[in-house]
């Protein structure tokens, strides 16, 4: 058996890089500020100790055509990795994403593919604001020929950044800046995991929650105090908005009769509409309650600390909507919430929480 | 007062003190930025205070700014509201735009500052747009785009270059060469060739000056501006300069690797607020006695802007909801 370490996401995704880099030379990377002191996080850091250096290019800060330009790569042989420190700087780049990084193999009958890795981090906190923290998942959710992946536990993230780099296809992912911190133990070496849908991280019988990205830390921590309430939960994290597979979710929700998503990004049009949906008309008539979606409101996110409380939802709220539709005492409730607010330890509310530790 | 009163005495002396104004007002943003009080990303423009002072000198108020991530200067520059902008960095109910943005939306359309986008080249077309309206409605006025070097590597700069030059509009593309973008230095990032080159390349008149002397880049504003209202076109206008501090954050960080301290120190001593100094010094309209009282007047506003943004309230979260729609 290999070494394990206990190691965060962030850290895990650069292992699982450097990993690929030194195995398949076809590997490259692009990125603004590819190899700079920070190296986009630390998470692609070092790689000039792996690689030569001709396959760490520094990209102009030209989304669009760099975006284009690394397609051009992949469909000629190599697989380009590129590492956006925000998901709205992708933006500039979504006609080469949708058109050509999506529709090329589908278009040449598979004479072509697009094997490259579009890295997007999610920005929260600190007052990033309107256009510094969007998470857009649904939008390349929508496009058939991307794959959309959403690593939170590092594991996972290592795994699952090595089969992103080795899928012959366009693959989306889509890593919470908050995630990033999220410590548990990691295999050395080479492995991967597959991409096939959601992770069961805790089972129970009395409620199913799907959550992703960091939204599955908060309902990992909503989930213990459930516990103390008597509400045993499953909770998967999705890993994988597409494709959405979705067979173990609807295997649990026959057996517990209820379904709550929670997304990082919008409520609406977001993941936990979808996934209400397929839920909704497989396990119709196994359905004890109508399913919960929790996700962001309908509006942009300010940068002002004053403005945010409400915004992101949490394991607060989500204790809340669970054990309404529960019956559950009110004064039961309060325990476990004013639990959940202890541990915060009064952390302000636009600062990571350092509750997040593993093993996971 | 020192005994001077020629009309170019006065100007040098504005100058002046619209500079060391946006410098006090951000040394004392980075001494204080420690409270952790300020909670949001901020991007200062020490060491280029010149630019935004010397184009904005060129400007009337009827003329309109559009800004970038590095918008503070900009915003001051075109006499936006002090107490407005720390409350909005702040996070304050009192900010310019409530809260809702932090410092890089600063925002004060009553003066001309439309907006600040933290999105690379994101507001250039929307200046062009700014222009194109007032080229239908023939009103006299000049757009303003600032923008860092790395914008013209993205395509919307292009793009909104060849629109604005096809068309004559009077726009005044402002690039501030401040040699880097992030920690990259612009030699890894672009074809070593003049930025004024991108002019010709779309057909439009381009100038560079010096960033950090405030007259060269009052003189040459000026005569872009007369270039843009007179319907001869837009203009490009390229001032190199460097900024002082780390891209994002109150710190210097010459010791991490990606520059080096010997070429700041080779920019601090090309300081814009300094060399002004001794202009109007050695020209003897200046004494040290007016300088310090000029300075700690300013100071003392600032102090006061400072209290103010501390003591407002912070928005209500309900707030949050409102403005989706028009
Ligand atoms: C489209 C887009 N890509 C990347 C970024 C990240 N980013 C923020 S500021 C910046 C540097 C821009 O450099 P420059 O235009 O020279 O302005 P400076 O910061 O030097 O004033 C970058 C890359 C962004 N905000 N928007
Ligand atoms: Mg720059």
């Amino acid at each position: 058996m290999a070494n394990t370490r206990i190691i965060s996401t962030g850290d895990a995704i650069r292992d699982g890089l450097t990993e690929i880099a030194c195995k398949d030379p076809s590997v490259i990377f692009l990125a603004e500020g590819v190899a700079d002191p920070s190296s986009v996080y630390g998470t692609i850091a070092g790689l000039r100790n792996h690689i030569a250096p001709e396959r760490i290019i520094e990209m102009p800060v030209a989304e669009n055509a760099l975006t284009g330009v690394a397609i051009g790569a992949a469909m000629m042989g190599k697989r380009p990795v590129l590492s956006f420190h925000r998901v709205e700087f992708a933006l500039l780049a979504m006609e080469q994403i949708v058109n050509n990084a999506a529709k090329t193999h589908y278009i040449s009958r598979g004479r072509h593919r697009v094997p490259i890795v579009i890295r997007l981090v999610v920005g929260r906190g600190w007052g990033q604001g309107p256009e510094h923290s969007q998470s857009l998942e649904s939008m390349f959710a929508l496009i058939p020929g991307l794959k959309v992946l959403m690593p939170t536990y590092p594991k996972d993230a290592k795994g699952m950044i090595i089969s992103a780099v080795e899928d012959d296809n366009p693959v989306i992912v889509i890593e919470h800046r908050w995630c990033h911190y999220a410590q548990g133990v990691v295999p050395d070496g080479y492995f991967t995991e597959p991409l096939d849908g959601p992770r069961a991280i805790r089972e129970g019988k009395d409620l199913t929650i799907v959550s992703s990205s960091y939204m599955t830390l908060e309902a990992m921590r909503a989930a213990e105090q459930l516990e103390k309430l008597g509400v045993s939960t499953t909770v998967f994290d999705l890993r994988v908005a597409r494709p959405l597979i979705l067979d173990r979710v609807f295997a649990s929700v026959m057996q517990t009769g209820r379904l709550m998503t929670v997304d990082t990004g919008f409520r609406k049009f977001g993941l936990g509409a979808e996934i209400v949906s397929e839920v909704t008309a497989n396990c119709f008539d196994k359905l004890k309650a109508a399913p919960v979606r929790i996700g962001m409101p309908d509006h942009p996110t300010p940068s002002s600390r004053g403005l945010v409380p409400g915004i992101y939802p949490d394991a607060i709220r989500i204790v809340r909507e669970a054990s309404a539709g529960l019956g559950i005492a009110q004064n039961k409730i309060e325990y476990a919430v004013a639990e959940l607010i202890a541990q915060r330890k009064g952390l302000p509310i636009d600062v990571p929480d350092p509750f997040f530790k593993g093993p996971f | 007062m020192t005994n001077t009163t020629s009309p170019h005495h006065g100007k040098a002396l504005s100058l002046l003190r619209e500079m060391l104004y946006i410098r006090l007002v951000e040394e004392t943003m980075a001494t204080r930025y420690a409270a952790q009080e300020m909670r949001c990303p901020v991007h200062l423009s020490i060491g280029q205070e010149a630019i935004a002072v010397g184009v904005c000198q060129a400007l009337r108020q009827s003329d309109r700014v559009f800004s970038t991530h590095r918008c503070h200067a900009h915003y001051l520059a075109k006499g936006g509201n002090l107490n407005s902008m720390l409350a909005e960095i702040y996070g304050k109910d009192a900010g310019c735009i409530g809260g809702r943005g932090g410092s890089m939306h600063l925002t004060d359309p009553e003066k001309g500052m439309i907006v600040s986008v933290p999105i690379v080249s994101s507001s250039i077309p929307l200046a062009v747009g700014s222009a194109l309206a007032d080229k239908i409605d023939q009103v006299d006025r000049v757009s303003v785009t600032f923008f860092g070097d790395a914008s013209v590597e993205e395509g919307v700069f292009h793009e909104s270059a060849n629109f604005a030059s096809l068309n004559k509009l009077p726009v005044l593309f402002v690039c501030e060469n401040n040699l880097y973008s992030v920690y990259t230095p612009l030699r890894e990032r672009q074809p070593a060739r003049p930025l004024t080159d991108l002019a010709k390349a779309h057909g439009m008149k381009g100038i560079a000056a010096d960033g950090n002397d405030v007259d060269a880049v009052l003189a040459v504003t000026q005569e872009a501006a007369e270039h843009a209202r007179s319907g001869k076109g837009p203009v490009f206008l390229v001032f190199d300069t460097y900024r002082w501090r780390e891209h994002c954050g109150p710190n210097f960080d010459n010791d991490i690797g990606y520059r080096t301290e010997a070429e700041y120190l080779d920019w601090k001593r090309r300081d814009p607020v300094e060399q002004q100094k001794t202009k109007l010094v050695t020209a003897g309209s200046l004494n040290s006695h007016d300088l310090e009282s000029m300075k700690s007047h300013l100071q003392e506003t600032i102090n006061n802007a400072f209290e103010f943004a501390i003591a407002a309230p912070l928005p209500q979260p309900s707030q949050a909801s409102q403005f989706v729609y028009a």
